[in-house]
């Protein structure tokens, strides 16, 4: 039985060796480690805003409004370093985490609270976060130019051969994977997608879980928009516009279950580094960049026609395993 | 909608759905707030009382609208559609592409609707026929169905419409009175019907309040979802024809972030994300209050971004009061 559960990632790190080898058949430069770790690197971001969607969608919900969450934060860390240089990068990572995370708890309070559809919430959400950026900032952007040198360069820095976002993408993953499996809320995410009613009677309070799921996902978001705004070293109002659904496709070609309760880091992350080579091939074999929507397009619907087939058996084996905890 | 469908599923008892013993007053409220807008945006500007700017309003969401009504059967019957907008575009783009060839305004609107009707189908192959949730789906063909367009045209766009095509989007039926608004109502009307007044509009409601017990009932559910993604993408390929030839040039950016507006007028006008409940009438009037605040806020000069922020809290408050309510009701 564990050997099936484990079928969909090794399918899918083959998928991502298939692609590798077929690239560095015809371009022998691509499979070089040093290109590898950029192509990782460029896919951090990515990696640990799916892992932050995971944790809503296991829980039979799903965050719309992490980008926008991301923009607004990025917006408000790069408006703060271009008026105050002298905050220190900690304090500034700091803060970010925390208004993510208030702007993700706002989310969570009103599903949590008032049982509103989680799509509904973050549907207004998305559109009121995406607004405030515009409403802090006039509309103006926040350019190189205001940036300071330490707050574009922290995440250049490289630590051990990796660059610190790599680092930070190893660590979110880390914890998460720890989270998921090593603690009581993160099978409490998994018994909640399974079944809520069952979930109740173990005790579990689904609203609340519900509540620290989104919490999580905007803390992660509010991360990532630091990460984000000093990486491609511009805040305006257009930052992530539409990457909520890029996130979501990682997740899904990762073997979440929109339906809840299924998901691995492993596959998430697997799923975020598939979109990230498929990225970086596309220029590399001269096919216009243009294709990478389509391409993207495809790969979701061949992964949800994939994900189909398994999910139901395997959804009551993660049943049994809750209910034995 | 998987998803949907599974989070009432802890509610003790469906019959205590606050959204059900709210929805006989929805329209009511809508009603309430159309008109507040209304008095307030004429008191805000002198230019809003005007016959030619009521009517230029309209354009702000008769194509969305037009969307909207198909979109609220889908998602009473419990699915969702993400990818209207993409559907718009890729229909934009063959027509555009025709149009290349010299194709006349008949074809060209044959060739609108037609991909319309096929991208829709294809949503509803993939989620009656192999059974994956629309949700996930959508979100597929949505980067599928504008990635083509993408690549049809890349960073370039196409132009050049006639003038008989323009009309579709531009011209006028009578006084003030657009085509795109006539079409509007004929099409509320038609839906108002089918799903009010036949019992393909019954099935409708049935399958999104039980779909297990629509099937035992004789019920074909997967049919009929399937004629709805087709409904939907008619409704997308008819609005590409519209927006195509209002603007009078197709890029593959055309009405990008319409499938998030078309879904927050659904809501608003009171149809439930989990199925099962809503009214043609309370999306005409969401149509209406979401054009009446765009248009309104435009006038004061506030930009399109900010807009945003008012629709996603309209959209949150107007869901969230009635719930407030009726827990403040239930302590007292």
């Amino acid at each position: 039985m564990k050997g099936l559960a484990k079928h969909r990632e090794i399918w899918l790190g083959l998928a991502i060796l298939f692609l590798l080898v077929i690239v560095t058949a015809r371009f022998p430069r691509f499979a070089q480690p040093q290109n590898l770790l950029t192509i990782f690197n460029d896919t951090s971001i990515l990696i640990m805003l799916a892992l932050g969607q995971m944790a809503v969608i296991l829980t039979r919900s799903i965050d719309l409004s992490m980008a926008a969450n991301l923009a607004l934060t990025g917006m408000v860390v790069a408006m703060t370093n271009a008026a105050f240089p002298g905050v220190p990068i900690p304090a500034l990572l700091l803060m970010a985490v925390s208004i993510g995370a208030a702007l993700g708890s706002f989310n969570g309070l009103l599903v949590w609270k008032l049982n509103i559809p989680a799509i509904v919430v973050t549907l207004g959400t998305l559109t009121i976060y995406r607004g405030l950026v515009f409403v802090i900032s006039n509309g103006a952007w926040v350019n190189a130019a205001q940036m300071g040198a330490d707050f574009i360069g922290f995440q250049r820095t490289v630590l051990l051969g990796l660059p610190v976002l790599s680092w930070f993408a190893i660590a979110v993953a880390l914890l998460f994977w720890l989270v998921m499996t090593r603690t009581p809320l993160g099978r409490s995410f998994y018994a909640i997608g399974v079944n809520p009613t069952a979930s109740v009677y173990t005790g579990i309070n689904v609203g609340r879980t519900k509540f620290m799921a989104f919490t999580i996902s905007g803390a992660v978001a509010g991360l990532c928009g630091y990460l984000w705004v000093s990486r491609y070293v511009i805040a305006s109002t257009e930052v992530a516009s539409g990457y909520e659904l890029t996130i979501i496709a990682a997740c899904v070609i990762g073997g979440v279950s929109i339906a809840g309760g299924i998901g691995t880091v492993a596959g998430v992350l697997l799923g975020a580094i598939f979109l990230g080579v498929i990225n970086n091939a596309l220029p590399v074999v001269n096919i216009s960049p243009f294709w990478q929507m389509a391409i993207s397009g495809a790969a979701i619907l061949l992964a949800v026609v994939l994900n189909a087939r398994g999910e139901q058996r395997r959804g009551r084996i993660i049943l049994k395993r809750a209910e034995a905890a | 909608m998987t998803q949907s469908t599974a989070s009432h599923r802890h509610l003790p008892n469906r019959l205590d759905n606050p959204f059900k013993s709210i929805v006989l007053s929805w329209e009511s409220l809508l009603v309430l707030v159309a008109i507040g807008i209304f008095i307030l945006n004429s008191m805000a500007s002198p230019y809003f009382l005007n016959a030619w700017s009521l009517s230029d309003m309209t354009f702000n969401f008769t194509e969305k609208a037009l969307i909207a009504l198909a979109m609220a059967l889908l998602i009473i019957s419990g699915e969702i559609d993400l990818s209207v907008a993409a559907i718009i575009a890729l229909a934009s783009t063959l027509m555009g592409l025709a149009l290349q060839y010299g194709a006349d305004t008949p074809v060209l609107i044959a060739i609108g609707v037609g991909t319309g009707i096929a991208c829709g189908a294809f949503n509803g192959f993939l989620v009656t026929g192999l059974k994956l949730p629309s949700i996930v789906v959508t979100i597929g063909t949505m980067s599928l169905f504008r990635g083509i367009s993408f690549i049809i045209l890349g960073d370039q766009s196409f132009k050049g419409y006639p003038a008989s095509f323009s009309w579709f989007g531009q011209g006028y039926v009578w006084w003030v009175i657009s085509f795109e608004l006539v079409l509007f109502i004929g099409f509320a009307v038609v839906y108002w019907a089918l799903l009010q007044r036949t019992n393909f509009g019954r099935r409708v409601y049935a399958i999104g309040s039980n779909e297990t017990a629509a099937l035992f009932s004789g019920v074909r559910v997967a049919r009929t979802k399937f004629i709805l993604f087709c409904l939907t993408g008619a409704m997308s390929g008819i609005a590409a024809v519209l927006l195509t030839a209002r603007l009078g040039s197709t890029r593959p950016s055309i009405a990008e972030g319409w499938e998030l507006e078309a879904i927050t007028m659904v809501v608003l006008g009171g149809v439930s994300i989990l199925g099962g409940a809503g009214s043609i009438i309370g999306v005409v009037l969401a149509a209406f209050i979401m054009g009446l605040v765009t248009f309104g806020l435009g006038l004061l000069n506030v930009p399109g971004i900010v807009m945003s922020i008012f629709i996603g809290a309209l959209l949150i408050v107007v869901i969230a009061l009635p719930i407030l309510w009726s827990m403040w009701r239930q302590r007292a």
